[in-house]
């Protein structure tokens, strides 16, 4: 089975990433990783959700009959910019230090802690360049980790932006009614 | 209107705004403010004080499926709302427009467990179109206005609104000045006309050509468009158990129910088909059984108006999102004159032909019965008076349960008009008829509304017979095809597992007494020669009757596809 990068813009109302997960769960679809924030429309959110599964043009379908979901897309065969950034605080005792800060140079990471046995590393990038770093230090002792999971975007002007799906927004208030 | 108004005036005047007149509920701590500000709308807002807020869902069910407009149900928070689970499920399943109000404890409390407190929102989370929790004053015109447009529009569908006591009890100047925010619901209702000229490409070619009517045909009002395309194309016409009353059963185009209990000559026609033209039905998997069985030889061409089902269960060669009423019309604005019609009427009639052929040979509607000697009471000859009954009687709608009797009331009643057969189909909810034909009885106070259930689920709901009495409602019958087991578990049971009846045998009180303990009329009935007289009877009493038909135990609903095979596998005895 395949991963599927899914970006989903979402209408920033209570509820609604209980309503996008609830619908992945309910079809018993594991999700890898979802991170969400507020995107450039005011009132939308940004979704970026990796699952694992053969068939999720249907999950695209399901997700858009969520009334707060605005638009939905698999960006899995587009070009695309994919970031995650992790928190790594590593065991490091003195002696190692310049060996890790020779390393953290090397994926352009930062030392944003330094305590008495550890540092804190902060790494951004493409989601197997995080997971290189990681497999680089794991040796020296990972004693916490954090992960945002991966945000996505489309490159170039064919985009995923919230201005263009918000046109036509405030709709009357027509019931069914009228239109039989 | 500038004077200030509670939230709980605000949300009657949302109702009476919204064209409701009738409400199914029972109050409770978290919700007598709705209440205390009901009693003064009360000659705009009809309250039906139910007996479980069960049998409240499932009469408002009954109330939007017979008129189409939404059914409005109440319960207060905790229980009250939580009982409400199943008619919200139901409603799910066969798209019912329905608005559940449920009261809410305090918005200062909300998360502390209080008393009667449940987080009914995240409970009916994946059971409703949408749902909202309220809890200032000021949200609710938008909110509960938002609410019953989304439950109406697109594909209806059942939206709760749970609303904090305390936004019901404080007060403002409500606005009614608004444009629904609603960015990501944007249902189409007008076909792709490209796919609908080659629907009409592939029908015209067709030399098998099947049309299969399902809920949404009913749902868009499109009977009469309906009927113009099948008498203009000649295509045969089919009609799900939800698309029932969509097509005249006695047309010349029409050939029955497709199915698990199905017609063996619908089920073949399907198999042998080459185009199969589906209007708002959703190949559910007691239509098609085995999916990847099913209508081999066919392009299937589906229209619905909810894109997610279209290449659900099975593959589509042309995908129309729409309304099936807009997208008839605009099929039959496609469709080529009589004359470049010529091929594709002789093809249909051919078609026809051999369909009738198989249905002679396959479908005499009692012949599925074996009835042995000193057989007292076959079910099927209660669907006979019933079905005799109601054709001379007319102005009937019949609601159903589920099991055994449900099958062969949608096998064995004579069906003309829409809305006039309501059941539960999706969700397959016993204890549905009952309540739901309060609501019909409430929404058609000119109709005879019958009820028809098995001993099974009548036991479910009984209880809404005092509704029925305390409301004064005279037009309704309840026939219970009574034979002392979950019938159709057991006939699963004597099939395909060797007749280990687990479970499935059942006894009830005596419930022609029980009908007169509720102060109905009681008939019991164990005799064939007795069932006319018995429905006679029942019409001519001006009030609620209850007739307890003690049937054959024993009887199997025949023809049937066994769970998982294909359609074209039936089994008659």
């Amino acid at each position: 089975m395949k991963k599927h990068t899914i970006v989903a813009l979402v209408q920033d109302r209570p509820g609604v990433l209980s309503r996008v997960v609830g619908l992945i769960r309910r079809r018993g679809y594991n999700i890898e990783s979802l991170a969400v924030g507020h995107s450039e429309a005011a009132g939308i959110s940004r979704l970026t959700i990796v699952i694992e599964w053969h068939d999720v043009e249907q999950v695209v379908k399901q997700l858009y009959r969520l009334i707060d979901v605005v638009k939905v897309s698999d960006v899995t065969e587009d070009q695309t910019v994919e970031r995650e950034m992790a928190l790594l605080k590593i065991h490091a005792p003195a002696a190692k230090r310049p060996e890790i800060v020779a390393l953290t140079d090397v994926f352009d990471a930062k030392i944003v802690d330094v305590g008495t046995s550890t540092m804190v590393i902060e790494m951004t990038g493409s989601p197997s360049k995080v997971q290189n770093l990681i497999d680089v230090v794991r040796p020296y002792g990972i004693k916490e980790m954090m992960r945002t999971g991966r945000i996505a975007m489309v490159r170039g002007a064919r985009g995923h932006g919230a201005d263009d799906v918000l046109e036509g927004a405030g709709q009357a208030a027509v019931p069914s009614a009228a239109l039989n | 209107m500038s004077e200030k108004r509670t939230g709980a005036q605000i949300m009657c005047e949302v109702l009476i705004r919204n064209g409701v007149d009738v409400m199914f509920g029972i109050p409770g701590g978290a919700i007598m403010p709705f209440y205390y500000a009901m009693w003064e709308y009360r000659d705009q807002l009809r309250h039906v004080l139910c007996r479980h807020e069960q049998g409240g869902g499932h009469a408002a069910e009954g109330y939007a499926r017979a008129t189409g407009k939404i059914g409005v149900c109440i319960g207060t928070s905790g229980p009250g709302a939580t009982n409400l689970v199943t008619a919200i499920a139901d409603a799910m399943m066969d798209s019912t427009p329905l608005l559940a109000i449920t009261g809410q404890v305090g918005s200062h409390v909300l998360g502390k467990d209080a008393f009667q407190e449940t987080d009914i929102t995240g409970i009916t989370m994946p059971i409703t179109k949408h749902n909202y929790l309220v809890k200032r004053v000021e949200d609710i015109a938008y909110t509960m206005s938002e609410a019953i447009h989304v439950a109406t529009t697109g594909r209806p569908g059942p939206v709760l609104i749970d609303i904090t006591k305390d936004a019901m009890v404080a007060a403002t100047v409500p606005t009614w000045e608004f444009a629904f925010d609603l960015p990501g619901y944007k249902p189409t209702y007008q076909g792709n006309r490209r796919q609908v000229r080659e629907a009409i490409r592939l029908l015209t070619q067709a030399r098998k050509p099947l049309v299969m009517a399902g809920n949404g045909v009913i749902m868009a009002g499109a009977s009469d468009d309906l009927r113009e395309f099948a008498e203009r194309t000649r295509i045969p016409v089919i009609t799900t158990l939800h698309g029932i009353g969509s097509f005249p059963e006695d047309h010349p185009l029409s050939i029955g129910m497709p199915g698990m209990h199905g017609w063996v000559h619908v089920n073949r026609a399907i198999q042998e088909c080459d185009v199969l033209l589906n209007i708002g039905g959703r190949f559910d998997d007691r239509v098609t059984g085995k999916a990847s069985t099913f209508a081999p030889n066919a392009r299937i061409i589906h229209v619905d108006i909810d894109p997610s089902e279209i290449g659900k269960n099975v593959r589509v060669a042309v995908p129309i999102v729409g309304d099936a009423r807009l997208v008839l019309r605009d099929l039959l604005a496609e469709l080529p004159d009589r004359d470049a019609l010529g091929s594709l009427h002789s093809a249909a009639s051919d078609w026809m032909e051999h369909i009738r052929e198989m249905q002679d040979r396959h479908q005499q509607k009692q012949q599925y019965l074996v009835r042995p000697d000193g057989m007292l009471l076959p079910p099927h000859d209660v669907y006979r008076g019933l079905t005799a009954a109601l054709n001379s009687r007319g102005n009937y709608r019949v609601c159903t349960d589920v099991g055994q009797h449900q099958m062969w009331a949608a096998q064995l009643i004579d069906w003309h008009r829409p809305r006039t057969h309501i059941t539960s189909g999706g969700a397959g909810t016993m204890g549905f008829a009952v309540p739901a034909a309060l609501g019909v009885a409430i929404a058609h106070p000119g109709d005879t509304v019958w009820a028809v259930c098995g001993d099974g689920g009548f036991q479910m709901t009984n209880q809404e017979m005092a509704t029925v009495v305390q409301e004064g409602i005279r037009n309704i019958k309840i026939a219970i095809i009574n034979n002392g087991y979950l019938g159709m578990v057991r006939q699963w049971q004597e099939l395909f597992e060797n007749k280990r009846y687990s479970g499935t045998p059942l006894s009830g009180p005596n419930f022609a007494m029980l009908a007169a303990a509720y102060g109905w009329k009681g008939l019991t009935i164990e005799r064939s020669e007795d069932v006319a007289a018995a429905i006679d009877e029942a019409y001519d009493t001006d009030g609620p009757v209850l007739i307890d038909f003690r049937v054959e135990r024993e009887v199997n609903v025949f023809p049937m596809v066994p769970q998982n095979k294909s359609i074209g596998e039936m089994i008659y005895e």
